[in-house]
C-alpha cells in the first residue's frame, strides 16, 4: 500500500521535473479562463456552472486527461524501466493505482488553482455557493473518469500518441453514446445507451444537487478502468 | 538457493527456453553462457519473477516464482540489460525511490552503502540521463544490491562497458559474490570463465553443457568429428577408416569426403593420415569439423575478440590494478 504513494510520488517528480505539468496545466486553465471570461460577458450573472458545464470545457477535460495520462505506463513500458519496478516487490495493482494517484493530484492543483474564477463571482456579485462546489465535486468526478480511462489506454500500448488517441476516442465515444440513445428513447438499447454517456450524468451537479447514482457512476467507471489496467498489465507478461 | 525443473517459456509459438534443469547453491557465482537469442535474458527473467514460466517450475531461497513471488522479488536483486532508468531523475533520488518501493527501513543508510559499494558517490547528485553509459551501468548494480539481496541476477552486466570498466565491474561481482549468490549471464567465454565458479551454456533455449570452466574447456576441445578428402579412393573406403583405432564410425560425404567418429576427447587425425597414405590414395584434406558443442564455443570465444577476447585481458588485468589505485585515493 506505501507503494502506491512511492509510485505516485516519483510520477509527481516526473511531471514536475519536465514541462508536461506546467504547459498542460497552462493551456488548461487558460481556456478554461477564456470560456470564464466569455460566458461571464454574455449571461452577466455570477454563475460558474455555464463554465463548469459547457460542452466546450468538457472537450478540453478530454485533451487534457489524454496528454497527462499517456506517458504514465507507456513510457515506462517502452524504456524497460518498467522491469525494474516490478521485480522489486511491488503488486501490479499498486503500480496502476499509483500512476493513476499522480496524475488525479496533478488534477487536484488544477482545480485549486482555477479557484479564482470562484472568488471573482464572489466579489462581483452572489454566485449560489452550493451549486459551484457541486459543480466542483461533478468536474471533479468527470476529470477523475477520464483520467482513469487515460491509464487504461497507456497501460495497453507501449506508445504514447496512440495511449492519448485511444484515450480521446474512448471518451468521445462515451461522450457520443448519449445521442444514440436518446434516438429511441424508451426501448431498453435506448435508455442503456443514454445512462452510459459520461456527459449525461455531468449536467444534475451543475444545478446543485449531488445524486448518488451519478457519484455511483464515474467512480464505477474510475474502478472498472483501473481493474482492466491492472489485468492489462498482467496480461503482458503472458505474451 | 535456486532451482529449476523443467522450466519452459514460450513467446506465442516461438519457444525461448526449454526443459531446464539445473540448482545452484548459496554462495556460487554461476554463469549462463550463450549466444545472443539463447534464451539467457528469458531464464533470467522468470528467476525474477517478471515473466511467468509456461511450463515447468522455478524456486529461490525455496519461493516459488509463480506462487511467491513478491517473497522471492523481496530476496532478488536484478540488474536487467542495457540498465533501463529513468534519465530526469538524480542518482540519488532514484536509489532513494528504489529503496522506498523495497519499504527498506533505514533507506539513506542502504543508499550510502549501495553508493560507496558501487564507487558512484561522487555522482550522486547528477542526473541519471547525463551519465555515461558505464556509470549507468554502476547505478544499476547499485540499485540490485540496496536491500542486500541473497541471490543477485545479472543481465550480461559488462556488455557496451570499455576494457578498464569491464574489469572494475567484474572486481565488483567477485567482491559481491563473496557473501551473495549470483548469476549473470554473458555471450562471451572469457567473462564468465574470469568471474563464475560454475557455467551453464545455454543454446536455443535447452542447457547444452555444464561444468566449472576448466572442465567445459577440457570436454570442448577433444576433437570428435575428423573430416577427411580422399584422392581415387576405392569402395572399401569406409571399412579402411573404420579400422583405424579409435575410430567409432566412418560415412561418406559430399565430393569425395569422408565424416569420421571418434572417441572423445582423442585426436585421430595423424592415424587417419597414415591409413590413407598407406592405402596409396591421395589425401586431399583432413580437419576436425565442430561437434555442436565446439561451434557453440567458437562462436563464444571468437565473436567479440577484437574488443573483449582473451588476447584482451594482459592489458585488461592491468588496468585493473589501476582502477583500484584510482578508487584507493577516492
Amino acid at each position: 500500500m506505501r507503494n502506491v504513494w512511492n509510485i505516485a510520488r516519483r510520477e509527481l517528480y516526473a511531471y514536475f521535473s519536465s514541462p508536461i505539468a506546467y504547459v498542460t496545466m497552462a493551456a488548461f486553465l487558460a481556456m478554461m479562463g477564456f470560456l470564464f471570461w466569455l460566458f461571464l460577458i454574455y449571461s452577466q450573472q455570477a454563475i460558474l456552472s455555464y463554465t463548469l458545464g459547457s460542452g466546450w470545457l468538457f472537450f478540453v477535460l478530454i485533451l487534457y486527461a489524454a496528454v497527462v495520462t499517456m506517458r504514465l505506463l507507456a513510457e515506462e513500458q517502452r524504456s524497460g524501466t518498467i522491469e525494474l519496478v516490478l521485480t522489486a516487490p511491488v503488486r501490479d495493482w499498486e503500480m496502476i493505482v499509483g500512476k493513476y494517484l499522480a496524475s488525479l493530484i496533478l488534477f487536484l492543483v488544477m482545480i485549486v488553482i482555477s479557484l479564482y474564477q470562484s472568488f471573482i463571482l464572489a466579489r462581483l456579485g452572489n454566485p449560489d455557493l452550493g451549486a459551484t462546489a457541486s459543480g466542483y465535486l461533478g468536474f471533479f468526478l468527470v476529470g477523475a473518469a477520464l483520467l482513469a480511462i487515460g491509464t487504461l489506454t497507456s497501460t495497453l500500448t507501449r506508445n504514447q500518441v496512440v495511449a492519448a488517441i485511444s484515450c480521446i476516442a474512448i471518451a468521445v465515444a462515451l461522450w457520443l453514446v448519449q445521442f444514440v440513445g436518446e434516438r429511441s428513447p424508451g426501448t431498453f438499447a435506448g435508455d442503456f445507451l443514454s445512462q452510459l454517456g459520461i456527459f449525461a450524468h455531468y449536467f444534475g451537479f451543475m444545478d446543485g444537487t449531488i445524486d448518488t447514482q451519478h457519484v455511483v457512476y464515474y467512480l464505477s467507471l474510475v474502478a472498472a478502468s483501473l481493474f482492466l489496467a491492472t489485468r492489462a498489465l498482467e496480461a503482458r507478461r503472458w505474451r | 538457493m535456486i532451482e529449476a525443473e523443467n522450466l519452459t517459456r514460450y513467446y506465442g509459438p516461438t519457444r525461448a527456453v526449454y526443459d531446464l534443469n539445473f540448482h545452484i547453491d548459496k554462495g556460487e557465482i554461476v554463469g549462463f553462457l550463450g549466444p545472443n537469442g539463447a534464451g539467457k535474458t528469458t531464464t533470467m527473467r522468470m528467476l525474477t519473477s517478471f515473466l511467468p514460466p509456461s511450463g515447468g517450475m522455478a524456486r529461490v531461497a525455496d519461493f516459488d516464482v509463480f506462487y511467491d513471488s513478491l517473497e522471492v522479488r523481496r530476496r532478488v536483486g536484478y540488474m536487467p540489460e542495457t540498465v533501463p532508468l529513468y534519465p530526469e531523475m538524480t542518482v540519488l533520488a532514484y536509489l532513494d525511490y528504489m529503496a522506498a518501493l523495497r519499504q527498506l527501513p533505514n533507506r539513506s543508510q542502504a543508499v550510502d552503502r549501495a553508493l560507496e559499494a558501487c564507487g558512484i558517490g561522487d555522482h550522486a547528485d547528477r542526473a541519471i540521463g547525463k551519465l555515461s553509459k558505464g556509470y549507468r551501468q554502476r547505478v544499476g548494480l547499485a540499485q540490485a544490491i540496496l536491500h542486500e539481496p541473497e541471490v543477485l541476477i545479472l543481465d550480461e552486466p559488462t556488455i557496451g562497458l570499455d576494457p578498464r570498466q569491464v574489469t572494475e565491474v567484474r572486481a565488483l561481482i567477485r567482491e559481491i559474490g563473496r557473501e551473495h549468490t549470483v548469476i549473470l549471464s554473458s555471450h562471451i567465454l572469457p567473462e564468465v570463465s574470469q568471474t563464475c565458479g560454475r557455467v551453464l551454456i545455454i543454446n536455443k533455449g535447452e542447457i547444452v553443457a555444464k561444468g566449472t570452466p576448466q572442465e567445459l574447456t577440457a570436454q570442448l576441445q577433444g576433437a570428435a568429428r575428423v573430416l577427411v578428402r580422399i584422392a581415387d579412393a576405392g569402395p572399401e573406403a569406409v571399412e579402411v577408416l573404420k579400422r583405424v583405432d579409435g575410430v567409432i564410425g566412418a560415412e561418406p560425404a559430399e565430393g569425395g569426403a569422408y565424416q569420421v567418429s571418434c572417441t572423445q576427447g582423442y585426436d585421430r587425425r595423424a592415424e587417419l593420415a597414415r591409413a590413407v597414405v598407406e592405402q596409396g590414395w591421395g589425401l586431399l584434406e583432413l580437419r576436425s569439423v565442430g561437434m555442436s558443442l565446439e561451434d557453440i564455443f567458437l562462436e563464444l570465444t571468437t565473436e567479440e575478440t577484437p574488443t573483449e577476447g582473451a588476447l584482451e585481458e594482459p592489458p585488461a588485468e592491468e588496468s585493473e590494478h589501476e582502477g583500484e589505485g584510482g578508487g584507493g585515493d577516492a
